[in-house]
């Protein structure tokens, strides 16, 4: 066992400040046991959300030192031993306490969403996909709902387009459904319109930080864009469209 | 006296507590019926407990093998559950799964595929076939999202990080509850003609568990004061391969699919122990050579199961018995290897969080070394005893589902039979639900009184000026329930974690919290006690009355199962003067064309015969 520092931001809507907390430290700890330590020892009202902390639930994403991250997927003894390790709040959305933020605007994008709309069943009942048509869509279902590419994502971070674009995370969300064999729904002018795939200019930032190592720039949102473009911005195909009538 | 005109209030026919795969599917039949449908969470919608299920749902859908049907999938789980399963709800489970499976497709769900392109299955401890649709290792993922997804669309109410405090009778009936919106602080009323608990189970109480910390007993210990008796609550099943190393995820699950895909179990003399633990009921179905065993992993139909795939209860304690010889690995548990049995990549495209889990939380390679694994407590099989067609407890208009309620696992759940019975039951008591409120003569009425005393029994831990600090005493009862009622239990122990939560009440009743309302985890925590203190103390006395060992119960001072204790489930109440009564209540005789069913030959089942 060895001691170590944390400063984690501390405060409300109202405004607050980073306090910093000394704790024993042990063999394989994860920062949000460290929060954990901090909570029973010194700060029994300090916010974090967690639930699984094995990084299956996506509740306890924050930022450590500056990156966007899961606590209880980030090891201690990836940091320096004497380096103080700052811990605060997701910016992109607004501030309940410490370290909780209110991401319910991520829940109305899902919400946006029309749900699958699958074709009829086989005579026998049953519905048969092969599995290669499924292993992209199941990428996409890894998603924990982190909201951390959310999070990273300048259009919604630095931008504040949260109007226009639904994120990387909502991108995946209706890309699996449109790439999904079952579904008998056009999604394309949804995604151009309403969800603003537009808006991204392919940064990337959002697949560097998915906890689940989704591609979801080059296997989501640009094959995405490409429908997108296909539809609205090929010429042969427009002409097409206009003499085959559809 | 709280105001109610200034309470913040909700009306609903039915308020269903709890958002895992049990309660949104209730929320969803609800809706689906025509109710006005609310929904409660601790957490986050999408958080739940739910979200951590790795191997599989399990259901008859005969995708794999053929030879499968409802009444072997039944038998199955009558045998997992030592025969102490509420009968008609295993019936109606294996019956009904295939159906509430195939609906998730519908909703949006993408199982694996077999060679046809139907929905895939793989084998699990117990069961006969390969049985368990599944998502790689996250079933629990693709089951909760499905079912958020399409919920969010059938108009029921969501109110997430709310954390329910009290229910509100009105005489005898369910009237409502109370709510605490974690995030504020401020209290909530639920008017509501039926409540559906679907809170999960309880494994805060031990210290080495697989569960979140919202896995403190709230469903059943709500209940319990509200006049609902808890049944099988000696049944706790520990679950054998937990991680054991590094200390900080000690009891983190590894997906019993490592076994399925092949993952055997080494002692610290490279032996492959399981062989010399297997039990007389099972022995004609285990491989008894390593040989056999192989065959059989590689599909051969005429082999045997490995006998790393016997029911937990049975891995679990050859694991505690070869640490406790001297053979365990270096942090006290066994090797669990599958590096050797199947290639990398293949690993890697089967049990991808597995592998993620390893490298990441502890530097182990699985697809190069092996894991080192321990028990670690994992489910409820007890909870709200409720009527199996309805799901309703003793309480008019107080229904339960999912892993809070009693009965489908008898003293043993079956890897994948909780995916399921959550899907199966969750819609029967939304079922159940809407028949009752049909039948409803007036409207409950909520009593301004009761709402007052579940808040300022809440408020009053903010209030006081000292007391014990909650993490604490959590703490305290781990170490009770750890000592004396964890994985093989003893009369005197049990009698001593008796007593002791006993002590331990008082010092509850007096925690103190600090500083404000809002998002306080420090309160949460001291409130979250009195469900811990209630369903801990109902598992020690049950367990201590049930002098057998079977299942998820293991007495050292009464080896093995005795045919008497076959007759009888233990039940526990709320006595009129506040303590807490165990009591045997004799099982009713099983139907017998279930018991045929259930005792049948295997082949003769597979025939067709029985
Ligand atoms: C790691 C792990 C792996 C597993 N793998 C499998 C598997 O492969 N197959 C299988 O069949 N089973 C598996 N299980 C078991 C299975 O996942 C659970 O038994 C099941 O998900 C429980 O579902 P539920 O709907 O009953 O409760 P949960 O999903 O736990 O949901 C409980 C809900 O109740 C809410 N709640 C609790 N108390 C309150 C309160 N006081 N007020 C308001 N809301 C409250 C919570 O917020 C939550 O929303 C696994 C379990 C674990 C821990
Ligand atoms: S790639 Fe697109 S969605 Fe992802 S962070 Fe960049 S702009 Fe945002
Ligand atoms: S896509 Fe990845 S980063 Fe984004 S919410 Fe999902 S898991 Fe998190
Ligand atoms: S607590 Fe679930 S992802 Fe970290």
């Amino acid at each position: 066992m060895s001691k170590r520092t944390f400063r984690i931001w501390r405060g409300d809507a109202e405004g607050g400040e980073f306090e910093e907390y000394t704790v024993e430290v042990g063999p394989g700890m994860v920062v949000l046991d460290a929060i954990h330590r901090v909570q029973a020892e010194h700060a029994s009202d300090l916010a974090v959300r967690w639930n699984c902390k094995a990084g299956k639930c996506g509740s306890c994403s924050m930022e450590i030192d500056g990156m966007p991250k899961l606590g209880c997927m980030t090891r201690l003894g990836d940091y320096p031993e004497s380096h103080t390790i700052t811990i605060q709040p997701l910016k992109t959305f607004p501030l309940i306490k410490d370290l909780v933020t209110d991401v319910s605007w991520n829940f109305a994008q899902n919400k946006r969403i029309k749900p699958l709309q699958p074709k009829p069943r086989d005579a026998d009942g049953e519905h048969r996909m092969q599995q290669e048509d499924v292993d992209r869509i199941q990428e996409f279902r890894k998603c924990i709902e982190c909201y951390l590419c959310q999070d990273t994502c300048h259009v919604l971070r630095d931008h504040d387009r949260k109007d226009a674009f639904v994120g990387p995370r909502f991108m995946i969300r209706v890309g699996q459904l449109a790439m999904h064999p079952l579904d008998t729904e056009d999604r394309i002018p949804a995604i151009k319109e309403e969800l603003g795939s537009g808006y991204c200019n392919i940064t990337r930032c959002c697949t560097e930080v998915c906890p689940e190592h989704i591609n979801i720039t080059d296997n989501g949102i640009i094959p995405l864009k490409e429908r997108v473009v296909d539809r609205y911005y090929d010429p042969i195909k427009m002409l097409l469209r206009k003499v085959r009538g559809a | 006296m709280v105001d109610l005109n200034e309470l913040q209030t909700f009306e609903h026919d039915v308020l269903v507590i709890g958002a895992g795969g049990a309660g949104l599917r209730a929320a969803i039949q609800c809706a689906a019926l025509g109710l006005d449908t609310g929904i409660v969470s601790k957490s986050l919608l999408g958080k739940a407990h739910t979200v951590m299920a790795e191997g599989g749902m399990a259901a008859a859908l005969r995708n794999v093998d053929k030879r499968d049907n409802w009444k072997i999938h039944f038998r199955d789980t009558m045998r997992g559950g030592k025969f102490l399963n509420n009968w008609r709800m295993a019936q109606l489970h294996a019956q009904q799964a295939p159906d509430r499976v195939r609906e998730l497709e519908d909703w949006g769900a993408v199982f694996d595929r077999t060679q046809d392109g139907l929905i895939n299955q793989r084998n699990f401890g117990g069961h006969r076939y390969p049985r368990l649709a599944h998502v790689g290792d996250r079933t629990g993922l693709e089951l909760i999202r499905t079912l958020q997804d399409h919920g969010v669309h059938q108009g029921f109410a969501t109110h997430m990080e709310c954390k329910i405090i009290g229910l509100v009778k009105d005489g005898d009936r369910i009237a409502g509850a109370v709510g605490l919106w974690r995030e504020h602080g401020r209290f909530v009323l639920f008017k509501a003609k039926a409540v559906i608990m679907a809170t999960g189970g309880g494994g805060r109480c031990w210290r080495v568990t697989s569960n979140s910390w919202e896995y403190s007993g709230d469903g059943a210990a709500l209940a319990y004061d509200a006049g609902a008796e808890l049944m099988d609550m000696e049944f706790t099943q520990f679950h054998p391969t937990g991680m054991v190393w590094p200390p900080s995820v000690s009891g983190v699950l590894v997906t019993e699919g490592v076994r399925g895909e092949g993952g055997i179990l080494l002692n610290n003399k490279g032996e492959r122990f399981m062989f010399n633990y297997i039990p007389e009921r099972f022995a004609p179905e285990t491989a008894d050579t390593k040989e056999e065993a192989a065959r059989w992993l590689s599909g051969d139909k005429n082999a045997r199961r490995p006998p790393e795939l016997l029911t937990r209860d049975v891995v679990a304690r050859a694991i505690r018995s070869e640490v406790q010889a001297g053979r365990g690995s270096p942090h006290g548990g066994a090797f669990l290897d599958i590096a050797n049995q199947r290639p990398a990549d293949y690993i890697k495209r089967k049990l991808p969080s597995m592998y993620h889990q390893f490298k990441e939380l502890a530097e182990v390679d699985i697809t190069k070394d092996p894991m080192e694994v321990g028990p670690t407590l994992h489910y409820f099989m007890g909870g709200i005893k409720v009527e199996a067609d309805s799901q309703m407890s003793k309480v008019p208009g107080l229904f339960a589902c999912g892993e809070a309620s009693a009965g489908m696992h008898g003293a043993n759940r079956l890897g994948g039979n909780s995916l399921s019975d959550l899907i199966v039951f969750g819609k029967l008591s939304g079922d159940g639900a809407d028949a009752y409120i049909k039948a409803l003569p007036a409207d409950p009425k909520v009593d301004g009184s009761q709402v007052s005393a579940i808040i300022k029994h809440a408020t009053d831990i903010l209030n006081r000026e000292d007391g014990p600090n909650p993490f604490v005493v959590h703490e305290e009862i781990q170490e009770i329930m750890g000592e004396g009622a964890g994985i093989v239990r003893q009369g005197d122990e049990l009698q001593t974690a008796v007593t002791k939560l006993g002590e331990i009440k008082p010092r509850i009743e007096s925690v103190k919290a600090h500083a404000a309302p809002q998002f306080n985890a420090g309160w949460h925590e001291a409130l979250d006690l009195q469900s811990l203190v209630t369903v801990g103390e109902a598992v020690a006395r049950a367990a201590l009355m049930r002098e057998e060992s079977r299942g998820g119960h293991t007495r050292l001072d009464f080896e093995g199962e005795r045919e008497e204790w076959q007759k009888y489930n233990i039940v526990v109440s709320k006595q009129p003067d506040g303590g807490m009564l165990a009591q045997k209540v004799e099982r009713p005789d099983p139907p017998e064309e279930l018991s045929k069913i259930a005792y049948a030959k295997i082949e003769d089942l597979e025939a067709g015969n029985v």
